[in-house]
């Protein structure tokens, strides 16, 4: 039982996350901090996922060519 | 409808990628093993998509709608960047472009090796598994896809349409050709689907953590462009690195990406 939900969570991880847990942790946390200075400082960061995005792959690509990752 | 044509074409070149791969495992399974008990196994998996579809499209339409932007433009945007990060690493030759034909003979030489055996009224047990998970695996980034731009667009109906269109196209070429498609230009499709992933995942994502785009919707007809150009850039520059890495070490053999990892989709 254990086994069949740790292959369950492991699919679903894979399937969501796949090769670089970076990129997501990187995706989610521009999320939280776009909603931080929208909701908290009233700044319109329209601009800051997109950036967030391509820094994130920028680095991922980077990690996989030097063999980081 | 013209409105909906975006969504319809995203969708359907997703779709099609993914039923490239499932006709090849299925092609691999049918004409080593069984067709009856091949078959059996797509039905299997397609009635499975089919329930998850029914089940969770119009229960996350019920969603608030910020709330359904949020999670899906977090999950679409990581979704699409795992795309193009495997898309450019093929493009600068850091991973082996997928093969279906290499993919198709390793299927075949497997289902030649396995033994015949009949369990739960089927035929051939290997056959329908081989053909069920090939079918399901495939199937669930289309079904991911589908749910999602659908849900967020509010156009379930759309989304299933430009799914089935690509199914049914990439069927019947597969039944007129028999044998896998291998000159479908995947990487360069699975490079636009992973553009448009991230684009949309952007976009809806920011506008549920509380951003307004300027220019409202019109914003996306920047974003897929920039997000398309900077792609290219990274495929460029990496391909550029690889190329002058090859030659600095030419005299000696270089372990790469495509030796270690082996082709994966």
């Amino acid at each position: 039982m254990l086994r069949a939900l740790k292959s369950f969570g492991a699919f679903w991880y894979d399937f969501v996350v796949g090769d670089d847990w970076h990129v997501a942790a990187i995706v989610v946390f521009a999320l939280a901090v776009t909603a931080l200075l929208t909701h908290a400082a009233g700044v319109n960061a329209w601009w800051l996922l997109p950036l967030a995005a391509f820094a994130a792959l920028a680095w991922s690509l980077r990690r996989a060519t030097s063999g980081k990752s | 409808m013209t409105a909906a044509l975006p969504l319809v074409l995203t969708v359907f070149v997703a779709c099609a990628v993914e039923a490239v791969e499932a006709l090849t495992i299925v092609l691999a399974a049918g004409l080593t093993r069984e067709w009856r008990s091949t078959f059996q196994g797509m039905a299997a998996a397609l009635l499975v998509l089919a329930a998850i579809v029914a089940v969770l499209g119009p229960t996350i339409t019920l969603l608030p709608l910020t709330a359904l932007r949020l999670v899906v433009g977090a999950l679409l945007a990581i979704f699409g960047l795992q795309w193009l990060r495997k898309a450019i690493l093929r493009a600068a030759g850091y991973k082996a472009l997928h093969d279906e034909a290499s993919a198709y003979l390793r299927e075949v030489a497997a289902a030649k090796a396995a033994p015949v055996s009949p369990r739960r009224g089927v035929g051939d047990w290997y056959a329908f598994t081989l053909s069920f998970k090939g079918v399901l695996l495939e199937g669930l980034e289309v079904v991911f896809i589908v749910i999602t731009f659908g849900a967020n667009q509010h156009n379930l109906g759309a989304a299933v349409v430009g799914a089935a269109i690509a199914v049914v196209v990439v069927t019947v070429t597969g039944i007129v050709v028999r044998a896998p498609l291998a000159k479908v230009p995947e990487n360069a499709m699975k490079f636009a689907v992973g553009i448009m992933l991230t684009s949309f995942g952007t976009f809806w994502g920011a506008e549920g953590a509380g951003v307004r785009w300027p220019g409202g919707d019109a914003a996306l007809l920047v974003i897929v462009p920039v997000v398309a150009a900077v792609s290219l850039s990274y495929a460029a520059w990496l391909r550029r690195a690889h190329q002058l890495g090859g030659v600095a070490s030419a005299s000696q053999p270089q372990t790469t990406w495509s030796e270690t990892e082996g082709v994966t989709s």
